[in-house]
C-alpha cells in the first residue's frame, strides 16, 4: 500500500511537471499553430536562472523561483517578438526557427555551465518527507502538485473571466474570424507566449527541486513527453492537458516500477498510438 | 558550351569524387590532411553519407510535404539490425545488410501506417513519439543486445577484409559515394514517376488530390516506406564507416540534424539536401576542431563560450537560414540574380509570401 501511495504521489508530481510544460505548448499551438520546439529550452532557462539565483545570487529558494520564472518569461516574449512574429506568413518556418532555438539555447547553457548536472540547493522546509497513508513521501512532490494546480486554476480563470482570455479562446476556435472582427490577435500571441514561457520556466525551477539537480538537456527530455500530453489532451485545451499529464505521469511511474525500468516511457508512447488509432482527435475531440 | 556544362557537371563531379582517393592534393582549411589521406576520406565519406540521408529525408519533407520527426528511427534500425544480425545471428555482411534494410522497410511500413492516420502537425508528433520510444529502447539495452550507452561495435571477422583497417578507407569512401548515387537516383526516378507527381500534388494541396479521386494515404505511406528504406541502407553504410552502432544515431537530435541539413540546403530541390548534408557534416566536424583550438581558448569568455559549442553555432546558423534565406542555399543564386534588379524583383518576391 505504502509503495502504491509513494508511486502515485511521484507520478502526480511528474504529471504536474508535464502539465506546466504542456499547458503553454497546448495554448500556443491551439492559438498560433506553432509547435514550439524551444519550449524545453525555455524550461532549462528557467531552471538555470533559478539555480544561479539560489547559488551565486545567494537569494532564498522562493525568490530564486520567482527570478527563474521572470527570466524564462522574458526569454519567451523575446523569442516571440524577435523570431516568431516576423515569420507569421510562413507557418512551417516558425516551427523550424523554434527547432533552431531549441538546439542553440541548451548548447549555450552547456557552454556556460558545463554539461554535468549541477546540484540544486534544497531549502530545509522542502527537503523533508511527510507520512501519508503509511508512506513517506518527499515534500517536493506536493510543491509541484500545488504549483500545477495553481497554474491550472489561474489559467481557467484567465480564459473564462477576462477579456484577453475570451480573445484567446475565440482565437483557438477560429483565428480568422477573430481577426475579421477587428481584434488584433498579435497581442494575444505575445501574451500566450508569455504565459507559456512563465509556466514552463516555473516548471524548470521546480524541476530542479524534483530531480535535485539541473542539467542542460533536462528540458528537451521533458519536452517529448509534454508533446505526448498535448496530443493526448487535444491541442489547445488546457483541461485536456491537465487530465492527460496526470495519466501520463501515473502510467509512467507505475509501469517503470512494476515492469522493467524504461518500459514506463515506452508504454506512454504505446498509449498515445492506441489513443490516436481509436480517437484521432485526442481526448477532448479537438483538432489534431 | 555552357549548356553542355550545365547538363554534364554532375557526371564530371562524380568522376572527380571517384578519383579523389588517388589524389594527394592538400586543401588547407577545408581538410586536415591531403585529399587522399584516410582521415580526409573518412570525413568526405561521412559528408557524402549525410548528403544521401538528407536527400532521402527530403523525399518526405520537400517532395510529399510530410514533416516527420522520427526519421532517425529507420536509420538506427538499419544500423542496429545489421550489426546485431552479424553479432547474434552470425550472418555475413551482405545478408546482414539486406536483413537490416528489410527491418527498416518493415518498421517504416508498420509505423507509417499508424502515424499517417493523423495529418498535419499530429503526424509530426506521433513520428517523434515513436522515434523516442526507439531511442529509449536502444538506451535501456534490453537483453544486453544493443549495448546501452556504449553501443555495439561491428564484428571484424564477419566483415570482408577489404573493408577493415585504416588502409582500406578508400573502399568505404566508394561505398558511401555509391550510396549517395543510389539515393539520388531513387529520389530522382520516383519523383519523376506518376507516383511522384501525386506526391507533389499532396504537398501542394492534399484535399484536391482527394477530389481527383485518389487516396493520399497509400501514396504517403509509399513515400514514407521508400524514405525509410533509404535511411536503413544509410544505416548500413554508417555502420561500415564508423565501425559500430551507438545510441546517438537513434536520438531525436539525429532527426533534427537531418531537418537542419535539408532546410539549410533547400527543401524540395534536387541538389539542395545533398549540399546541406555535406556542408552541415563538414561544419560540425570542423567546428568541433575549432572549439578545441588554441585560437578560441585565448578569446575572452563572451566570445569563447558560444564558439566552443558547435550545436549553438549550428542552431544559430539554422535560425539565420530560415529567417534570411527561405528556400535554402539552393535558391541563393536565383535570389542573387533577382536581387541585382531590385525594381523588377520586389513585387515578384512579395507575391508568394502574401499568397501563402
Amino acid at each position: 500500500m505504502s509503495t502504491v501511495v509513494l508511486l502515485a504521489c511521484t507520478g502526480l508530481g511528474l504529471g504536474a511537471l508535464y502539465f506546466l510544460v504542456a499547458s503553454g505548448l497546448s495554448l500556443i499551438f491551439g492559438l498560433m499553430d506553432v509547435l514550439n520546439f524551444a519550449h524545453g529550452a525555455l524550461l532549462s532557462v528557467g531552471a538555470y536562472a533559478a539555480w544561479w539565483a539560489a547559488t551565486d545570487g545567494g537569494t532564498g529558494f522562493w525568490l530564486a523561483v520567482v527570478f527563474g520564472t521572470v527570466v524564462g518569461t522574458a526569454a519567451s516574449v523575446l523569442l516571440e517578438l524577435a523570431l516568431i512574429r516576423p515569420l507569421y506568413v510562413r507557418p512551417r518556418d516558425q516551427i523550424l526557427a523554434t527547432v533552431g532555438v531549441g538546439l542553440a539555447l541548451p548548447a549555450l547553457l552547456m557552454g556556460v555551465w558545463g554539461s554535468d548536472a549541477r546540484p540544486f540547493p534544497q531549502p530545509a522546509a522542502l527537503s523533508g518527507t511527510v507520512g501519508l497513508l503509511g508512506a513517506t513521501v518527499p515534500v517536493n512532490r506536493f510543491v509541484l502538485m500545488a504549483a500545477a494546480l495553481a497554474v491550472l486554476v489561474a489559467l481557467r480563470l484567465f480564459l473564462a473571466r477576462t477579456r484577453y482570455g475570451l480573445i484567446v479562446r475565440a482565437g483557438v476556435e477560429d483565428r480568422a474570424m477573430v481577426t475579421a472582427l477587428g481584434i488584433d490577435v498579435r497581442r494575444a500571441f505575445t501574451l500566450v507566449f508569455a504565459i507559456g514561457g512563465a509556466a514552463a520556466s516555473l516548471g524548470g525551477a521546480l524541476a530542479g527541486l524534483y530531480f535535485g539537480s539541473v542539467n542542460p538537456s533536462q528540458g528537451t527530455g521533458l519536452l517529448i513527453f509534454a508533446f505526448v500530453v498535448v496530443v493526448m489532451g487535444g491541442m489547445g485545451s488546457v483541461t485536456g492537458a491537465a487530465v492527460a499529464s496526470v495519466g501520463v505521469g501515473l502510467v509512467q511511474q507505475f509501469a517503470n516500477y512494476y515492469t522493467a525500468a524504461g518500459l514506463g516511457d515506452l508504454s506512454v508512447v504505446v498509449l498515445l498510438a492506441v489513443l490516436l488509432l481509436v480517437k484521432p482527435r485526442g481526448l477532448t475531440g479537438r483538432l489534431a | 558550351m555552357t549548356a553542355h556544362l550545365k547538363r554534364w557537371w554532375p557526371l564530371a563531379l562524380l568522376l572527380v569524387l571517384i578519383a579523389a582517393p588517388y589524389s594527394a592534393l592538400p586543401l588547407p582549411g577545408l581538410l586536415d590532411g591531403p585529399l587522399g589521406s584516410p582521415g580526409s576520406l573518412q570525413l568526405i565519406a561521412l559528408c557524402l553519407l549525410y548528403g544521401g540521408l538528407a536527400t532521402g529525408y527530403d523525399l518526405l519533407l520537400g517532395r510529399t510535404g510530410l514533416l516527420s520527426f522520427g526519421h532517425a528511427l529507420y536509420f538506427a534500425t538499419g544500423l542496429y539490425a545489421t550489426d546485431l544480425a552479424m553479432l547474434e545471428l552470425d550472418l555475413d555482411l551482405l545478408p546482414a545488410a539486406l536483413f537490416g534494410t528489410a527491418c527498416s522497410v518493415a518498421l517504416a511500413l508498420a509505423l507509417g501506417a499508424v502515424s499517417l492516420r493523423v495529418t498535419g502537425i499530429g503526424f509530426s508528433m506521433v513520428t517523434l513519439a515513436f522515434a523516442q520510444a526507439g531511442a529509449i529502447l536502444v538506451q535501456r539495452n534490453p537483453g544486453g543486445y544493443t549495448g546501452g550507452e556504449e553501443g555495439r561495435s561491428a564484428p571484424a571477422p564477419h566483415l570482408p577484409d577489404a573493408l577493415v583497417g585504416i588502409q582500406n578507407t578508400a573502399n568505404l569512401y566508394w561505398i558511401a559515394l555509391a550510396y549517395l548515387v543510389l539515393t539520388l537516383a531513387v529520389v530522382h526516378w520516383t519523383t519523376a514517376s506518376p507516383t511522384g507527381r501525386v506526391w507533389a500534388g499532396i504537398r501542394e494541396n492534399e484535399r484536391r488530390v482527394e477530389v481527383l479521386g485518389l487516396r493520399p494515404y497509400g501514396f504517403k505511406l509509399l513515400a514514407f516506406t521508400v524514405s525509410g528504406a533509404l535511411a536503413g541502407a544509410g544505416g548500413v553504410v554508417y555502420l561500415l564507416l564508423t565501425g559500430g552502432a551507438t545510441p546517438q544515431a537513434a536520438s531525436s537530435d539525429a532527426t533534427l540534424a537531418l531537418l537542419v541539413m535539408v532546410v539549410l540546403g533547400g527543401s524540395g530541390t534536387r541538389w539542395g539536401p545533398l549540399l546541406g548534408g555535406v556542408l552541415y557534416t563538414w561544419a560540425a566536424h570542423r567546428l568541433g576542431d575549432l572549439a578545441n583550438s588554441a585560437a578560441v581558448a585565448d578569446l575572452p569568455a563572451a566570445l569563447r563560450v558560444p564558439l566552443s559549442q558547435p550545436l549553438f553555432l549550428l542552431g544559430t546558423l539554422f535560425v539565420a537560414v530560415v529567417y534570411l534565406l527561405p528556400g535554402g542555399l539552393a535558391k541563393l543564386p536565383a535570389r542573387l540574380r533577382t536581387g541585382r534588379t531590385p525594381t523588377a524583383a520586389a513585387p515578384a518576391a512579395a507575391l508568394p509570401e502574401g499568397a501563402a
